[in-house]
């Protein structure tokens, strides 16, 4: 497996709720803090509606990374939707493993609407974490 | 009305079973009988995208996807000349999917929907990409990988594009009640305006009287009133008023629920209220900079700030003869970069407030800029320099210095214009501080889900389009809470806050997104996975001619779609969030 290979450009992909992080993604445009390209926002309403499937769908297509960022726990917007995909991705990770995806290929976390900096911070973090495993494809340790 | 609700979504939900197929990478499906003919917009936003994206390539790349049957750049696609060509190109081209590649869908998405509308296309048929906060603006030093992002993710646009299909929408009432938080100017004003139009108000202040800042001043500007007597019959306004509820020494506690439905709790510490409004006006003002650290200020007595100074005046105080004003202390310096506004003006106030009452006094005003613009403070510029005060420009590299060991005796200043350093007389050193964001706006914009810019300040929908409001339906935005703002502009806002908020209580409903969660009857074993998730009970289960299968009852669902995700048997899906539309999306990108 290779690692770190010099200008590897990593596909990741950031589902993010439409009222705490997509919000926050827009911050830190806004404020135009900058960050590696190498991420691709898609936005849903709530991190709860991210299904396990699309994670492992597109992990298992080519994707080398995955973010489900949402609402910090107690402010969804839908109430108790973070809980569910807190729940959801705690489980999701352990079973990465056994389809032979590195869990830490998967990020979940919390971003709020006024939190941009903390934005960037995840995404630039992350990057840096997919470039470090290396291209996905098939099975690893 | 309830009844016409179920019929619709029923026939909606009817409708989708015939075109359903199972999600996945296989081969795209046809969304509608028609075939997709993909319009693609990208704009410029002048040099926003256009200066870091190459926009023309972009466009190049978008008209060789699948399904694009016509591709333009705008230079601004929200501006009227930009909406017709929208218009006029789904007419010309016969689109029947459009795409813009702009800003962001929480402020812009609702213009360009409406044109696809004006232009006769269902507005379900539009999707918005986002290549300016999600692209130009955080790749501003990367062309070639900003460009090359944006042709992702209008290829992105486009693979879920094809599968978009035509909704109708829901309305959802909204409950003829308003809760303002702040009881200054703004907040009252606001209050007022919306009680006196009707509505049922819940103004909930923290302190122990209204008032909010104004209270610790001693006379307005630019009409010398005593603020006392501006402010007393605005505060016997609101406190008779039979549809304002103030909650004094209370704060918000929480904030559930959405635009016509918001669910509050409001404690002073002993006891709680639980109410409900339609609409929420964030009033909640700022707060003066203490200038800790600066030029002796607390160790030295007469070193004062502009609001110690006011509580001075008000108490009639002796007036001393040598006074020194220091404008810009922890104002447009790096940690804090912004203009206070009206410092400068607070500062001419009183220099001139003081020269009137004693002509012989000395009064010295070192600024790094006077911002005396408009008609009344530059009128009052002029004032105070014919009445002689004096206006000594100082620069970050030499600041002023307070001279004295137990108090303030002098000041010294390097004048910029003259090249030499002064030393003034001072028997008090007034240090102008900007307004700051309360310490606590952090909390609350966590609770109502609203942002703050940098500087802690709330940040509006839209700068120049939506100032008042937050991109988040039902929530308002008016006074210092957004930025440091005058009587005049905080009364302004008010009264546009509340009227922006008093429309969807007037009309009585708000038209909800077509985004709610459906069922497919074939698919559905009636589990009732998706009841047990639903935050909001709007699932239920229905026994049919086919057994037991779930029901979405469409005007409850604020559309999670949690059911969805949680769905064993791909049978719940979601109205604009459908797998198979981000499933197109998910390979899109991948294949490049």
């Amino acid at each position: 497996m290779e690692k770190s290979a010099d200008g590897f450009k990593p596909k990741i992909l950031a589902f993010c709720c439409n009222w705490c992080s997509y919000a926050g993604a827009d911050l830190a445009g806004v404020s135009r803090l900058q960050m590696p390209s190498d991420f691709r926002v898609i936005r849903v309403m709530c991190s709860a509606r991210v299904s396990p499937e699309w994670v492992i769908k597109a992990l298992a297509g080519g994707v080398d990374g995955v973010m489900v960022l949402g609402c910090h726990i107690g402010d969804c917007h839908y109430i108790s939707g973070n809980h569910r995909a807190k729940k959801r991705f705690a489980l999701l990770k352990e079973m990465l493993g056994y389809l032979g995806i590195n869990p830490a290929r998967l990020y979940v976390d919390w971003v709020s609407a006024s939190e941009g900096a903390r934005f960037q911070q995840i995404v630039t973090e992350f990057v840096e974490t997919v470039k470090e495993l290396g291209p996905h494809h098939g099975p690893e340790g | 009305m309830e009844k016409a609700h179920i019929s619709r979504s029923q026939k909606l939900a009817g409708d989708r079973q015939i075109r359903r197929q199972t999600a996945g990478f296989g081969n795209p499906a046809r969304a509608n009988c028609d075939l997709p003919r993909i319009g693609v917009f990208v704009c410029h936003c002048g040099n926003n995208i256009g200066g870091v994206v190459r926009v023309p390539e972009v466009v190049e790349y978008a008209r060789t996807l699948p399904d694009v049957a016509y591709a333009e750049d705008n230079m601004y696609s929200c501006s009227e000349e930009g909406l017709s060509s929208i218009k006029e190109s789904i007419v010309r081209h016969k689109l029947n999917r459009v795409i813009v590649a702009s800003c962001t869908p929480r402020t812009h998405e609702p213009l360009f929907k409406r044109a696809c509308e004006e232009a006769g296309l269902n507005k379900y048929l539009f999707e918005f990409v986002n290549i300016r906060e999600h692209c130009s603006w955080i790749h501003m030093h990367a062309p070639d990988e900003a460009t090359e992002k944006a042709k992702a993710l209008v290829r992105m646009g486009v693979a879920k594009a094809r599968y978009l299909e035509p909704q109708e929408e829901f309305q959802s009432d909204v409950y003829p009640a308003a809760l303002v938080i702040g009881g200054g100017v703004a907040g009252m004003t606001a209050a007022l305006n919306l009680a006196n139009q009707g509505f049922v108000v819940h103004l909930v202040e923290r302190e122990a009287e209204l008032g909010g800042l104004l209270r610790g001043v001693n006379k307005v500007f630019p009409t010398y009133e005593d603020a006392g007597e501006f402010l007393a019959p605005l505060i016997q306004q609101v406190e008779n008023h039979p549809r304002i509820t103030t909650y004094l020494r209370s704060e918000v506690e929480s904030v559930e629920g959405f635009i016509g439905h918001f669910q509050v709790r409001v404690t002073n510490g002993h006891r709680e209220a639980e109410f409900e409004v339609g609409t929420v006006i964030v009033a909640t003002g700022a707060q003066e900079f203490k200038p800790y650290g600066y030029y002796g200020y607390p160790m030295l007595p007469n070193v004062v700030t502009p609001l110690e100074l006011e509580e001075m005046l008000k108490k009639g105080f002796e007036f001393p003869r040598n006074v020194v004003m220091i404008n810009c202390v922890g104002a447009r310096i790096a940690e804090r970069p912004y203009c206070g506004r009206f410092c400068c003006t607070a500062a001419l106030k009183n220099a001139v407030l003081i020269k009137e009452r004693d002509p012989r006094a000395k009064v010295y005003i070192l600024q790094r800029d006077v911002m005396a613009y408009g008609e009344h403070i530059e009128r009052h510029y002029r004032r105070a320099m014919e009445l002689g005060v004096r206006f000594i420009r100082y620069s970050l590299d030499r600041p002023p210095e307070v001279v004295g060991v137990r108090q303030a005796r002098e000041v010294k200043v390097f004048h910029q214009l003259i090249g030499k350093e002064l030393t003034l007389p001072a028997d008090l050193v007034v240090l102008v501080t900007p307004l700051v964001p309360q310490p606590d706006s952090e909390k609350l914009s966590r609770m109502l889900k609203v942002p703050r810019g940098s500087e802690g300040f709330f940040l509006e929908a839209h700068l120049k389009l939506r100032p008042i409001e937050f991109a988040t339906d039902g929530i308002y935005l008016c006074g210092s809470a957004r930025y440091p703002s005058n009587i005049i502009e905080s009364v302004s806002q008010a009264y546009a806050a509340s009227a922006k908020a008093a429309t969807p209580m007037r009309q009585g409903f708000v038209q909800v997104e077509a985004i709610t969660a459906f069922s497919d009857e074939h698919l559905c074993t009636g589990c009732g996975t998706c009841v047990l998730v639903c935050p909001f009970s709007a699932i239920e289960l229905r026994v049919g001619e086919n057994g037991q299968k779930s029901w979405v009852n469409a005007t409850q669902c604020k559309g999670c779609g949690s059911c969805v995700a949680a769905c064993p048997n791909g049978a719940m899906q979601q109205r604009g969030f459908t797998d198979r539309q981000v499933l197109s999306m998910v390979e899109a990108l991948v294949s490049s």
